[in-house]
């Protein structure tokens, strides 16, 4: 498989850089040459930037709290539950009563669906993310 | 970036980073820029080989400060009384730029007035910086011919943050140093995606682009394109919302998309009350972070390797990163996860790729209006604003002309810190990142090799204060504040002042955002991180 080029997922410096893909999995990450910021050279974070993807902490399921534990659930329970709860809230407390936190980890495309999302769907302009921390 | 925003018209880095290797003189402020941003501090490096001079404006002795030509050393909170000392000097030396201020800005003369009332022995003493320096400083950022300043959360997280930056674009306009290449005003964004999640409209008072929530034209525009209704009133803020209403909650329902505000926000126990208090609360992440435990729902997103999409970085690129692995089991990128529950309530979204998204990203936003994906193939790259098809991108802004129009002098004066070191709290605490991690260490702490070399939270204190303390280094020490205590390991280190400490919020085990101050900019909305009153003591525990 050939090497993938890519953003490091770190700062706000952006270096680019090739992820190196063998079997399905992220096995390393080398520099991007022509790149403006990264030029052939990456930090102790880029270099690194593959080790956190394949974790066995990651998620794998929806998880919806039941008697105080969160236990696995399907993508439509989740799904569903999650329309018919925000959509509760907003019948019943109006739609300003609904808050939502974007993120700085996310892609350009992510983040504009969302506060689309929340300014139709919910109907609020509560949305904001961690520029401020 | 409300202060650049009112002087400049755009809160963005005014240049690009590779620019920086041209500039003669470079001025670095609150930025530990070999730590947080180690590629724009190779440049600052390159450029300081080639001959550059170097200013630094931090009260720790950084490994950048130790490179600089001149280290203003100033106590924490005191940028402005700073910048405008360094501004009078200019001004007595005639310094200026005559004709820059005259054709380009406006209120100059309530700047004027201002700077004539400063005091360089009064603004010496508060800063605890010697006025010789101050007038040296002056004298090499003014006579450049190119010289930039770069800034970083040093600066904006305090209670005067906004007023701090406007002071840096005010000292720059005040030279002409700005609307040219390699010289200008550039913040350094600390995050992956942290300037297009700004650009995109995730803020609570505008739309993509920056388009304001409030002007009804606005609000026309993108009711036509979506086909909907629109809120007038802007919305809550991050911390207004994590540390819901003074007496009442502000908040029944949250959805949290990749943030962790459990270990990120200010007085956590606040945060952990009213997340608690809330009827629902979804979050989406790709571990079980500190906030993902209070959840009701957690849903698996997939991480940067497993999708492609758009980033944007500090210097405005938008760059595009491609898809190199699936998620691991039943994850799925948050994209597919906002169409699904939209449609689920009512409004369907059926894009067939982010390619389509970034399409209709184009049409509303004017900065993005450019930059197809198709752009973004061949290269590295497009920097907005990039206003069609054919424009090129821009790698430095207000050339010819402020975004604004006239560039705006915004007068200030000094705020002291809202919680200043007493008897009770002797020591003045200042927050930041350590080089192996990275913010609240949920990606990095996973990484084996970057634990390796850190993984454990460390309070920063001047030797002769542990000496005084009868503290030795690597002792377990707790670090109490008026909002509750904090257990670390000291390490001693003369990169502060005496009194001063320093510690990292990477760790869950010892969560340093029990300890700062909630209290935040009035525009800006930016917690003061980097100041509040602590008391040390040996841990028993």
């Amino acid at each position: 498989m050939p090497d993938i080029p890519s953003i490091c997922c770190y700062c706000g410096c952006g270096c680019g850089l090739y992820l190196h893909v063998e079997h399905g999995r992220v096995t390393g990450v080398s520099p991007s040459r022509s790149h403006p910021v990264s030029r052939n050279n990456l930090c102790v974070k880029g270099w690194h930037v593959h080790e956190y993807i394949h974790h066995s902490d990651r998620l794998t399921r929806p998880l919806i709290r039941q008697h105080d534990r969160l236990r696995p659930a399907s993508w439509d329970d989740a799904l569903d539950l999650i329309a018919e709860k925000l959509t509760a809230v907003k019948e019943q407390y109006g739609s300003d009563r609904i808050g939502v936190l974007s993120s700085a980890k996310c892609s350009n495309e992510e983040n504009y669906l969302l506060q689309k999302f929340t300014r139709i769907s919910l109907g609020t302009n509560n949305i904001d993310h961690c520029a401020r921390l | 970036m409300a202060g650049l925003a009112t002087t400049f018209g755009s809160g963005a880095m005014t240049n690009t980073i590779n620019e920086l290797e041209e500039a003669q003189v470079i001025l670095v402020s609150g930025s530990n820029t070999t730590v947080t941003h180690p590629q724009v501090a190779r440049r600052i490096f390159d450029a300081v080989d080639r001959g550059a001079k170097l200013i630094v404006i931090d009260p720790r002795k950084t490994k950048i400060a130790r490179h600089a030509h001149i280290h203003l050393q100033i106590r924490p909170g005191t940028d402005i009384p700073l910048l405008n000392a360094i501004m009078r000097c200019i001004l007595d030396e005639n310094l200026i730029d005559d004709l820059f201020i005259e054709m380009r800005t406006e209120n100059y003369l309530a700047m004027c007035d201002l700077l004539l009332r400063v005091d360089l022995n009064q603004a010496a003493e508060i800063t605890g910086v010697a006025a010789d320096d101050i007038a040296q400083a002056a004298r090499m950022y003014a006579r450049a011919q190119r010289s930039t300043i770069c800034y970083c959360l040093g600066v904006t997280q305090h209670t005067c943050g906004t007023a701090n930056v406007k002071s840096y674009a005010n000292l720059a306009m005040l030279t002409g140093h700005v609307e040219q290449e390699f010289t200008g005003v550039d913040p350094l964004r600390g995050q992956y995606n942290v300037q297009g999640a700004c650009d995109m409209g995730a803020l609570p008072g505008g739309f993509p682009g920056y388009q304001a929530v409030a002007d009804p034209e606005n609000r026309k525009k993108f009711e036509e394109a979506w086909g909907c209704t629109l809120p007038e009133n802007p919305g809550l803020t991050v911390i207004e919302m994590t540390h819901g209403g003074p007496d009442e909650k502000r908040l029944q329902a949250m959805f949290i998309m990749g943030e962790n505000p459990m270990l990120s926000d200010p007085v956590l126990d606040r945060v952990r009350t009213s997340l608690q208090g809330l009827d629902f609360l979804v979050v989406s992440d790709i571990f079980l972070t500190e906030t993902a435990e209070l959840a009701d729902v957690v849903l698996p997103a997939a991480c940067f390797a497993e999708k492609t999409g758009t980033v944007t970085n500090s210097e405005r690129r938008v760059q595009l990163s491609h898809k190199a692995v699936d998620p691991p089991g039943e994850a799925r990128a948050d994209g597919w996860i906002i169409q699904e529950i939209s449609t689920r309530m009512g409004y369907p979204m059926q894009y067939e790729s982010p390619r389509e998204i970034m399409e209709e990203i184009c049409l509303l936003t004017p900065i993005y209006g450019g930059i197809y994906h198709d752009r973004l193939h061949a290269s590295w790259g497009l920097q907005w604003p990039c206003l069609d098809r054919n424009h090129p991108g821009t790698p430095f802004l207000h050339k010819y002309n402020f975004t604004r129009g006239f560039g705006r002098f915004e007068p200030e004066q000094h705020v002291p810190p809202v919680e200043p070191a007493d008897n009770e709290f002797p020591f003045v605490l200042i927050t930041g990142r350590r080089y192996h991690q990275y913010h609240t260490g949920t990606m990095t702490r996973r990484s084996v090799t970057l634990t390796r070399e850190r993984d454990t939270s460390l309070l920063d204190m001047h030797p002769e204060d542990a000496k005084e303390l009868g503290l030795a280094d690597g002792c377990r020490i707790r670090v109490r504040s008026r909002r509750g205590s904090v257990p670390f390991t000291l390490h001693l280190s003369t990169q502060m002042d005496r009194g001063e400490l320093f510690s990292d919020f990477h760790f869950h085990e010892s969560p340093t955002n029990i300890l700062t101050l909630a209290d935040s900019d009035p525009e800006a909305k930016c917690p003061e991180y980097k100041c509040c009153a602590v008391a040390v003591e040996v841990d028993h525990d």
